[in-house]
């Protein structure tokens, strides 16, 4: 089972991953080989079986509200790719 | 030096046999003349090293040396390692310096232990052969045309190869225990939440755990019990107060019931490698064990279910690498779009994309009920499988990785036979469940592991088990160099 | 064709926590870019989110606030999209399982009428960062201090169907975050911010007509704005045989309409599942049995309560008590100086004219409580009549100190003074020989009313500041005298 061109170009939209055409093919193979793969959790009959997200059943510790953090900006930034007067830079955020 | 344990190091350096400085020294020439061959080490921190060990020298000889004093270790380059490089493998974090330790790097610190440097591994933890690390592949220390495992391949091979008597790993679906099993080595994967994920880069969240590659399971349970910890930065953390491992090592096990899968000896087993496994089997039983046969019925959708969920996490997991605030960035981007799109085009490598991809789709509108819900359905099942066999058994065994080390660029081309290599690994991870490999033979002169997997939270017992078969055998010994 | 509007808001509240959701950065609004901004919020490789129980705790109140079912089990799932303010990729927060489930608020119409609308749910999440877009070489700027700030996201059933109704709606879910204290509830600072899906059908109709979703829209004025226009326009595309497209909106007020905003129209799959980072919440019955016994006068109560404690009307009541400063500002000022109906009828006129005037809040009032009372004070023991009240008012304002420095500085003491006041009378008296003939002349009923020349001429004299009440008295003899 290939994945089609048109599904592949979805995904790596939604994933922003930019896909060669000349890769295309083989990444739609190789997808839909892994698909086949995941295809056969099909034959098991689930009903009634919670899904399970955590391997332990276990409940979340929730955190004090207390401001712990202190300005760590210099730091952060010296690892940025680009950064004026404190603010992350990207091309243009069109709304 | 370089054949010393942990164990054999850490009274070495008590009883004045030699310093920390001399075994960091030592190690960090051994790494420098013979790591080419292997490529095991991404990043060697040779200067860092050798002030530790001055460090642990004097603690030593001031008679206030804690557990790992001077003991040196190195760390898989997916440990956050503050003011050293830590890529993941990936050209997307070649030039990532992070400004913070992993808890696990803190508590070997904390431990006292000397950090050589950091290990090769997959490309963010993904593979089972070490060959999708931006930095090219690792090399089997017994046969250099062959892969290590993966994906914490460079750890297994560095410990194998004598460039350090210990490393640390993580295991999300096998990464500890296929290369150890390939690699002659001891790795442990514990109960998932024993060891805080914090500063260790995320690969699929419910199921990555970090844990030890060793020589032998005494160093493994010595390196275990500076990981484990409690810690409030990781929600998922058992939050279990640091353990000795080591405690339990010396009890008989005699009258041990030890569950043996009949899932784990079918279809896809190499028959040779199924052997050395029976043959460990037979050696437990003259220590007094008694083999159960049980079923862990949901075993062959363990691999489907674990390609859906983990996948799926990734896929949210790696958002965060955008070219935005860290790490790799494209050049030129002709506006947002095209930033998001080339930066992760170009930073990320293919097997990478390619389980993004995977788990975007099984995350979309249409599909989320067929594959996600439905996988996480199938963990519960296969949770449920472990849940009624540890009512019966105290441990179970079977192979952990189906067939000895395959040749480099076997499996390249077809990602699925990859997926395969950890059709005896992949469960336990979704289970939760602790989970470790021991050398037990080789086939051809390549070594093959004994799976032991454990109830949870019974590491102390399942590392007591592996220790009482090493005491009995010699095939850890066995080395590579 | 009679034509109806449906309107469902989504109201996002930020909650006024010292640290942020999954972090322990502080929250605090106006730091320099990214000062406030850690490595989790930053998504650093490796970090890992906690929550704050702060969130909970105030998410807990608002639900109990709104009658709502409080969930024992919450749990948070990571919504998909890129964004550079979004520094994971993904927002963490709540969809199958929220912390606030249905439940039901009064809203009261300006006709005094009531109506119920329903909440659908509420649930907890983190806010994005900010872009920037002034120009950095053709370039925005990301400052993530916001990134990660708690905020309560609270959906309504499509029940409002008038602008004022979903103006209605949303004074009231200000006013109840304000009360609890879990939000300051600004919305020019964005504190609260408002979505509105927006509908029209044909009277009668059951099916609900195709909405369009307004984003963002920052102030009370503009909501009732925005969803007129809207309706409107939706009305005349119908009207002239169009259709309604599915899409999301923006409201432009400068030129009062609203538009496409086609940029977020590419097809959104935003792939929700449980974040695996975070485990389920669970809250016991103890947990919000003990956030339910400490929850503070909500305005529904409070209204009930001035009405009958201090014998206001409904409506003045439900004016007052709104926010809650202006319900403490008039139970301060009360409590002073004994006088509810005079603070209540102050407040509402000329103390709301001068917040109104401002562009102000009661928080930010020049006149504090205590002046106001102090004021009222002044009239009550006839220092200063009503009318010197509206001047003193105006001048502690503007600034020059409580009732009694004004009176004294600007010499606004009422003239009670006999002596002075019979002289003032008496030259009136002697001014006015017509005036005095007439009421000479009048019957017996008619001369009170004409009095109302002779106390105008005084007060003139006096420049207001003669005690009207000594007036009419000593007018009232020596004009009797005169019979």
């Amino acid at each position: 089972m290939a994945v089609d061109a048109q599904t592949v170009h979805r995904l790596a939209e939604l994933a922003r991953i930019a896909i060669s055409e000349e890769t295309l093919e083989e990444v739609s193979g190789r997808l839909g080989d892994v698909l086949k793969l995941v295809d056969q959790l099909q034959t098991v009959n689930t009903e009634g079986v919670a899904p399970m997200a955590h391997p332990l059943d276990a409940t979340q510790r929730l955190r004090p509200d207390q401001a712990t953090e202190t300005d760590c900006r210099e730091e952060m930034q010296a690892i940025a790719p680009q950064t004026e007067d404190g603010l992350y830079l990207v091309p243009k955020v069109i709304d | 030096m370089h054949q010393l344990t942990i164990a054999e190091i850490i009274k070495g350096l008590r009883e004045k046999q030699f310093s920390s400085v001399e075994i960091t020294r030592h190690l960090l020439e051994r790494i420098q003349q013979q790591d080419a061959r292997y490529n095991s080490f991404i990043t060697v921190t040779a200067e860092q090293a050798l002030a530790q060990a001055t460090a642990a020298d004097e603690r030593l000889a001031a008679g206030k040396a804690p557990a790992l004093c001077g003991v040196p270790i190195a760390h898989k380059d997916i440990f956050c390692t503050r003011g050293v490089r830590t890529s993941c493998g990936s050209r997307m974090l070649d030039n990532f310096v992070p400004p913070y330790d992993a808890a696990v790097v803190e508590g070997f610190e904390r431990a006292g232990a000397v950090s050589l440097g950091k290990t090769n591994m997959d490309e963010f933890a993904m593979g089972s052969s070490n060959e999708s690390s931006f930095y090219g592949p690792v090399k089997n220390p017994w046969d250099t045309s062959r892969v290590p495992g993966g994906s914490s391949g460079g750890s297994a091979a560095a410990v194998a190869a004598l460039l350090c008597p210990g490393a640390t790993a993580t295991d999300t679906g096998g990464s500890i225990r296929q290369p150890a099993a390939l690699t002659n080595t001891t790795g442990v994967k514990p109960t998932y939440g024993r060891v805080s994920r914090w500063g260790m880069v995320a690969f699929a969240s419910s199921l990555d755990q970090g844990g030890p590659i060793a020589r032998t399971a005494e160093d493994a349970a010595l390196m275990l019990s500076v990981m484990a910890d409690v810690d409030p930065r990781d929600s998922t953390n058992l939050q279990r107060p640091a353990e000795d491992f080591t405690r339990d090592l010396g009890q008989s096990i005699s009258g041990l019931k030890i569950g043996v899968p009949k899932e784990y000896f079918g279809e896809g087993l190499d028959s040779a490698t199924g052997e050395r496994v029976q043959e460990a089997l037979r050696e437990y039983e003259k220590l007094g064990a008694q083999l159960v046969e049980i079923s862990l019925p949901h075993t062959h959708l363990a691999v489907p279910a674990y390609y859906v969920i983990a996948p799926a996490e990734a896929s949210a997991n790696l958002s965060r690498f955008d070219g935005v605030r860290y790490g790799y960035r494209c050049e030129n981007p002709a506006d947002l779009r095209d930033l998001y799109m080339r930066s992760r085009g170009e930073g990320f490598g293919e097997e990478v994309q390619r389980r993004i991809l995977v788990g975007t789709y099984a995350l979309s509108a249409g599909y989320y009920d067929a594959y996600y819900n439905k996988a996480q359905q199938v963990r519960r099942l296969i949770k449920q499988d472990f849940v009624q066999a540890f009512g019966q058994v105290d441990v179970i065994m079977g192979p952990t990785a189906p067939s000895p080390a395959f040749a480099l660029g076997a499996k390249q081309a077809d990602p699925v036979s990859m997926y395969l290599e950890d059709i005896y690994t992949i469960a336990i991870n979704l289970a939760g469940v602790p989970a470790m490999s021991l050398p037990c033979g080789t086939v051809d002169g390549l070594p093959v592991g004994l799976q032991i997997i454990g109830n949870y939270l019974d590491e102390a017992r399942m590392l007591n088990v592996a220790h009482q078969y090493q005491r009995a055998t010699d095939w850890h010994k066995a080395s590579a160099v | 064709m009679e034509w109806e509007i449906v309107i469902g808001l989504e109201v996002h509240v930020q909650l006024s926590t010292q640290s942020k959701l999954f972090s322990g950065a502080s929250t605090r609004f106006g730091a320099p870019p990214n000062t406030q901004a850690c490595a989790i919020d930053l998504a650093m490789p490796g970090t890992l989110p906690v929550p704050n129980e702060q969130a909970f705790r105030y998410a807990v109140m608002f639900g109990l606030a709104m009658n709502a079912e409080i969930s024992k089990r919450s749990v948070f799932e990571r919504k998909n999209y890129f964004y550079p303010d979004l520094p994971k990729g993904y927002q963490t927060t709540q969809l199958a399982e929220p912390i606030v489930g249905a439940g039901e608020i009064e809203i009261h119409l300006e006709d005094g009428s009531s109506k119920s609308v329903r909440l659908h749910h509420a649930h907890l999440e983190e806010d994005a960062g900010k872009s920037l877009h002034e120009d950095f070489q053709g370039m925005s700027g990301i400052d993530l201090n916001r990134a990660g700030t708690p905020l309560i996201e609270i959906v309504s059933e499509p029940d409002m169907r008038s602008a004022a109704e979903a103006v209605a709606y949303l004074r009231k879910i200000h006013s109840i975050v304000t009360y609890l204290g879990i939000s300051d509830g600004d919305m020019s600072q964005g504190s609260m911010r408002c979505d509105a899906n927006v509908s029209v059908r044909l009277k009668g109709e059951e099916k609900l007509g195709t909405r369009t979703e307004l984003k963002n829209i920052n102030s009370f004025r503009f909501v009732e704005r925005a969803i007129k226009v809207e309706a409107q326009r939706q009305i005349d595309l119908i009207e002239d045989g169009g259709q309604v497209v599915q899409e999301t909106r923006l409201y432009d007020a400068d030129k009062n309409e609203t538009r496409s905003m086609r940029s977020k129209e590419v097809a959104n799959d935003y792939r929700y599942f449980p974040c695996p980072d975070l485990l389920p919440v669970e809250l016991d019955d103890d947990y919000i049995e003990a956030i339910r016994r400490e929850l503070p006068e909500l305005p529904d109560a409070k209204s009930a309560r001035l009405a009958g404690e201090y014998g206001l009307s409904v409506y003045d009541a439900d004016q007052l008590t709104q926010e809650r400063a202006s319900a403490d500002f008039f139970e301060a000022a009360t409590r002073q100086c004994g006088q509810p109906k005079l603070v209540a009828n102050w407040m509402m006129g000329e103390l709301a004219a001068l917040l109104n005037r401002k562009e102000i809040g009661i928080e930010q009032s020049p006149v504090s409580a205590t002046q106001l009372a102090g004021l009222i004070e002044r009239i009550v023991d006839n220092t200063i009549s009503s009318k010197i009240a509206k001047q003193v008012f105006e001048a502690i304002a503007n600034g020059e100190g409580d009732a009694d420095t004004v009176i004294e500085q600007r010499g606004l003491k009422q003239v009670s003074d006999t002596g002075a006041i019979e002289q003032m009378v008496d030259e009136v008296i002697a001014n006015s020989t017509a005036q005095v003939e007439n009421y000479r002349n009048a019957d017996e009923a008619k001369r009170p009313k004409m009095m109302g020349y002779f106390v105008g001429q005084i007060m003139k004299a006096s420049k207001g500041q003669a005690n009207p009440q000594v007036i009419n008295k000593i007018l009232k003899d020596k004009l009797d005298a005169l019979l």
